[in-house]
């Protein structure tokens, strides 16, 4: 019997070796086992990190905005969509904040800047401070299904948002067509090993994002319950105060 | 391998990050878990 | 349906004059945030000390002003609600969230839109800024269209985070990034306007399409969204 309560099942910690086991593979298939690139060298070596990184924020935030339209369509409203949808925010922000270190270094490798004014770099920082901004929404205080409501809001507004500040800064950047050193779209030719590692790390980053995600909104779960609690021993008090 | 420290270092800080928020996340959930009732972990 | 419709105007010109009519009364704007925006613009001077580059980016200036200014007046227009619990009231009197949107938007557009032109003239003065008539044409729809964008923007978000208890931090952080592309598509077009670094006004027009998708996307999502957003 599990002598330790926590927000763990078995299923959750067959997953997690999974995921351990997946990730360890890639390690050893990203660093040794494949080759280096023919035009980038071993910069190459950051691309299995960098881009499930955003794979999985963008995962995570499309997760956000459906749970986040599913609860406030929902007639029932129920939390578990409020939770999985705040859960899932926070990954995705961890993880976007990885991928735009990541891609800075990178970026700071191959071209000898952190940072350029992409359009692509540009939204990808917008998509950070954006969901930076629904977890401050969700910390507001108030009851469970205020904090629902409004950043349930808040993650459909930028579903319509993050777009068109994309667009804005590609019409924007496309007046800058200066010679570019910086060519963020340059395709690179990944066979046999590089491939796999590619998938293989976005695999194993999907399967990490719903380890993570199943753990946290748990958490988000007993953290609600909880704050009940402690409103229900409130009021309780209150009443026994009332009752002199 | 050509600018190890910069990809190593990804690589390490990136574990190390994830690491860190599965750890907190873990731990906060024994923490709250210990004083909840059964009822209130219906994954169980 | 028309009944409807009336009934929404109507509410709509009450919200929106009620507000210019509290404005005009406490003259805030005149007092408090032109001055506010009129330092800005100078300081700006102090910061970048070159007439030359002043000159030159003078429209992205003018927009940055009036964008910090924007905050201060829309924490204005939702502290007034929130003072006797305004906003409560009305939405449980059940009047409709959308018209009430809409005035508290309208109201914003005015002011907004006198406080722009403030700042165009004092770029104008203070930084050498010379339009030709059209010029003037072109900054004259751009301030329109993009004022229509940001209030409605403003206001939308301005529900969430003004007002009550500690929030009103929170606007600078949601509403900065959200209005990026109307920074972007108004200095665009107010460089369109004042010929900066040699642009012809022809070139604002794309800018000018732009703002007016922005403000019509957020007209439209912002009277959907609105109520939600206010119930508490």
């Amino acid at each position: 019997m599990t002598s330790r309560k926590s927000t763990g099942t078995s299923a959750t910690r067959w997953l997690g070796v999974v995921v351990l086991l997946m990730l360890t593979l890639l390690a050893l298939c990203g660093l040794v086992f494949s080759a280096e690139d023919v035009v980038q060298g071993s910069t190459v070596r950051l691309m299995y990190i960098h881009v499930p990184s955003i794979w999985v924020a963008y995962i995570a935030f499309v997760i956000t905005a459906l749970c986040s339209a599913t609860y406030l369509s929902s007639k029932s409203r129920s939390l578990v969509w409020d939770r999985v949808a705040g859960a899932s925010g926070e990954i995705g922000v961890i993880f976007v904040a990885l991928s735009l270190v990541t891609g800075s270094l990178w970026g700071r490798i191959t071209w000898g800047t952190y940072w350029v004014w992409d359009a692509r770099l540009t939204s990808t920082a917008f998509l950070f401070i954006t969901y930076i901004g629904y977890l401050a929404v969700r910390r507001l205080g108030g009851t469970h299904r205020q904090r629902a409501r409004r950043s349930g809001v808040l993650a459909l507004l930028a579903v319509i948002e993050i777009p068109l500040v994309h667009f804005s800064v590609k019409m924007w950047r496309s007046l800058h067509q200066d010679a570019s050193v910086a060519n963020t779209n340059a395709k690179v030719e990944l066979d046999g090993l590089m491939l796999f590692s590619l998938f293989l790390g976005v695999v194993s980053f999907t399967l990490l994002y719903a380890w993570l995600v199943l753990h946290r909104q748990r958490v988000l779960f007993l953290e609600d319950a909880v704050a009940d609690r402690g409103l229900d021993a409130a009021i309780l008090s209150r009443r026994d105060e009332a009752q002199v | 391998m050509e600018h190890a420290t910069f990809i190593l270092g990804s690589y390490a800080g990136t574990a190390v990050s994830i690491a860190l928020y599965a750890f907190w996340i873990i731990r906060r959930g024994r923490t709250l878990a210990e004083h909840a009732t059964d009822a209130e972990m219906p994954w169980t | 349906m028309s009944t409807n419709f009336r009934l929404r105007r109507q509410i709509t010109v009450a919200v929106a004059r009620k507000d210019l009519l509290i404005e005009w009364n406490s003259r805030i704007l005149v007092n408090q945030v032109a001055p506010f925006a009129a330092i800005v613009m100078v300081m700006f001077a102090f910061a970048l000390d070159n007439d030359g580059i002043l000159q030159q980016v003078a429209p992205g200036l003018v927009w940055l002003a009036t964008l910090f200014s924007m905050l201060v007046v829309i924490q204005r227009t939702f502290a007034v609600e929130s003072a006797d619990g305004a906003l409560d009231a009305l939405r449980v009197a059940g009047v409709d969230p959308g018209a009430l949107f809409v005035g508290k938007a309208l109201a914003l557009m005015v002011q907004l839109f006198a406080l722009e032109t403030l700042l165009v003239a004092t770029a104008v003065v203070l930084y050498g800024v010379e339009m030709s008539i059209a010029g003037l044409g072109m900054a004259f729809v751009t301030v329109i269209v993009a004022t229509i964008g940001l209030s409605f923007v403003g206001t939308l978000y301005g529900g969430l985070a003004a007002g009550a208890r500690g929030r009103e931090t929170l606007l600078p952080l949601l509403l900065l990034p959200v209005v990026a592309p109307v920074l972007i598509g108004a200095t665009r077009a107010t460089e369109a306007a004042f010929g900066s670094g040699g642009a012809s006004i022809s070139e604002g027009w794309p800018w000018i399409g732009l703002l007016a998708v922005f403000a019509v996307l957020f007209g439209v999502v912002g009277a959907v969204a609105f109520g939600p957003l206010i119930d508490e």
